[in-house]
């Protein structure tokens, strides 16, 4: 490229600078994996609503009691609590930095601008991510504290659950969540790919095709509990 | 209007039928500090035939006569191959993607032939801080050179070529190095971006280097300085979502970008840290 020689001297270094952008999004692509794996596992446990009330307890009292005698009380579950608990933060660090650093390098948008290649999983990874994270809030108080759940806190874990898709609107809510989650996860896992060094030209298009059929198992694998409960065949 | 160039066709031949009527609405700004505009124009008689520079030639001309500021906007060998032009034409870099099929160019390279009587084009600079505007349509990509000059080269010793066979290249590396090497550094890709990020161009040369024996000594240097140096010019961060490739008149690879932040990762394992 020739260049132009007109004034605007060096630049001073923004905050950017400080950290790279690809290590954030090494952070990113980590954490996001973290979460992933723990939705593989969480969306099987909810199967277990489909063999009953009896199982469902115990499978729920089982995660608090992994390890044990072991180890005392639910240490493992608390383990497995930090450690989400730090990738989400890590995760929404990430997202949040990149965030703003893309908003400082374009401060000034196009009067007209269309997209050629951008999918919509792409273009919802923040706002997605943003209800996503809201929802997650909304999920922990309704079914694990049980604060906005009318089983309360007291009600076994299969009553919270019944109390919660028994509602229309809560199982609505439920199932846009799920669906922006596996749009989240259909970019994320090319992404990550990518991110992590991973993706060729040879690979790229199965890269794809696999993000596309995970996001989707993955999806209708955690509606699948809710409806059933909506639709009274989990009772 | 007449051609004054002698373009393809010079002037109206009178047996042809009259050419397009465009409305233009061009953004205008004197200089980096003043706040900017769009402003319409109209053209009448715009040969298809004629490149999309040729019709801004063709504009400017109208408005010297008329005792205007011409339109500012960069361009050099209008061949497709020095890097030098690109403006956003209705809200796609060097217009690509503005119809299904049509092959990603630069704009010079895009001809009238695309746009069809009674259009209105919306003509934008490239969009970036680390681009600032310099006037109208002519943006300052001196950020691109300093990414190049953070490691976007090899060190060889000056004097007679050595035998270029002495040193063998695997053919699929010296296919994919070229791909990568016909980047022109038109800044498509960063005005394309949602996240005005300049990874394509960065991974581009990455690919390019570091696929061949000679860019080897400075592989690990190469990819931490320019990716900081990219950070510090302000560019945004890549997000994968590829409408870089897809403006990119060369077409360069979203692989790219995964080689880039493979060689990327190897190097900060490796211990190597960005020159400050
Ligand atoms: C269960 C929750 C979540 C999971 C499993 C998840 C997973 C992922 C994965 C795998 C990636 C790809 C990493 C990469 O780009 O290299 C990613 C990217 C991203 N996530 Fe999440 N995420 C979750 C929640 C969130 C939340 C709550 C937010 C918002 C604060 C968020 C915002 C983002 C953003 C902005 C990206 C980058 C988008 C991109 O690469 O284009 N995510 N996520
Ligand atoms: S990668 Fe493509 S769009 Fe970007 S600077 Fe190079 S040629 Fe232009
Ligand atoms: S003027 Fe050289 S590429 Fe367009």
């Amino acid at each position: 490229m020739v260049t132009v020689t007109t004034q605007s001297g060096q630049r001073r270094a923004p905050k950017a600078a400080k950290t790279s952008s690809v290590f954030k999004k090494v952070v990113m692509a980590v954490s996001g994996i973290i979460l992933v794996l723990y939705l593989i596992a969480h969306m099987i446990g909810n199967l277990k609503a489909f063999s009953g009330r009896e199982d469902f307890n115990h499978y729920s009292e089982w995660l608090r009691t992994i390890g044990n005698p072991a180890l005392p009380g639910a240490t493992v579950l608390w383990i497995i609590r930090i450690v989400l608990l730090a990738a989400v933060l890590a995760h929404i660090w990430a997202a949040v930095s990149l965030w703003r650093q893309a908003k400082r390098a374009r401060p000034q948008g196009y009067v007209t601008r269309k997209a050629v290649a951008q999918s919509y999983a792409s273009r919802t990874m923040r706002w997605g991510g943003v209800i996503i994270a809201a929802f997650v809030i909304w999920h922990l108080l309704d079914l694990t504290f049980g604060a906005v759940n009318s089983e309360g806190h007291d009600g076994s874990p299969y009553d919270r659950l019944l109390a919660s898709f028994q509602n229309p609107v809560s199982t609505i809510f439920y199932a846009i969540a799920v669906i922006l989650l596996g749009m989240h996860l259909r970019h994320g896992v090319w992404s990550a790919t990518q991110t992590l060094g991973q993706s060729n030209r040879r690979r790229e298009v199965t890269v794809n095709y696999a993000a596309t059929a995970f996001a989707t198992v993955l999806t209708l694998g955690f509606l699948l509990t809710p409806f059933s409960v909506l639709f009274g065949l989990i009772d | 209007m007449t051609l004054t160039e002698d373009g393809p066709r010079a002037a109206t031949a009178p047996h042809e039928k009259p050419g397009m009527r465009l409305t233009l609405r061009i953004w205008r700004q004197q200089d980096a500090s003043a706040p900017g505009k769009m402003v319409d124009y109209r053209l009448d008689d715009v040969s298809p035939d004629m490149s999309f520079l040729e019709m801004l030639d063709v504009l400017n001309e109208q408005l010297i006569m008329e005792g205007q500021d011409p339109v500012a906007f960069d361009h050099d060998c209008r061949e497709g191959i020095c890097g030098m032009c690109g403006v956003m034409i209705n809200g796609r870099a060097h217009g690509n993607g503005l119809h299904e099929g049509h092959p990603q160019t630069t704009t010079c390279q895009l001809h009238m032939r695309s746009f069809k009587d009674g259009d209105v084009i919306d003509i934008e600079p490239w969009r970036a801080s680390a681009f600032p505007v310099i006037k109208d349509l002519a943006v300052d990509r001196r950020s691109f050179d300093r990414i190049i000059q953070a490691g976007g080269y090899i060190s060889v010793p000056t004097g007679t070529a050595p035998e270029a066979h002495a040193v063998p290249v695997p053919k699929k590396d010296a296919d994919f190095a070229f791909d990568a090497a016909t980047c022109i550094g038109c800044g498509a890709c960063v005005a394309a971006c949602p996240n005005a990020s300049s990874m394509l161009f960065t991974a581009a040369k990455i690919t390019h280097l570091g696929l061949l024996p000679q860019g080897q000594p400075e592989r690990d240097d190469r990819v931490v300085n320019m990716v900081a140096q990219q950070d510090r010019e302000g560019f945004g961060g890549c997000t994968n979502i590829g409408e870089c490739s897809a403006s990119c008149p060369k077409g360069i690879s979203m692989e790219t970008i995964s080689r880039l932040n493979h060689d990327l990762l190897g190097a900060l394992r490796a211990g190597v840290r960005p020159k400050s």
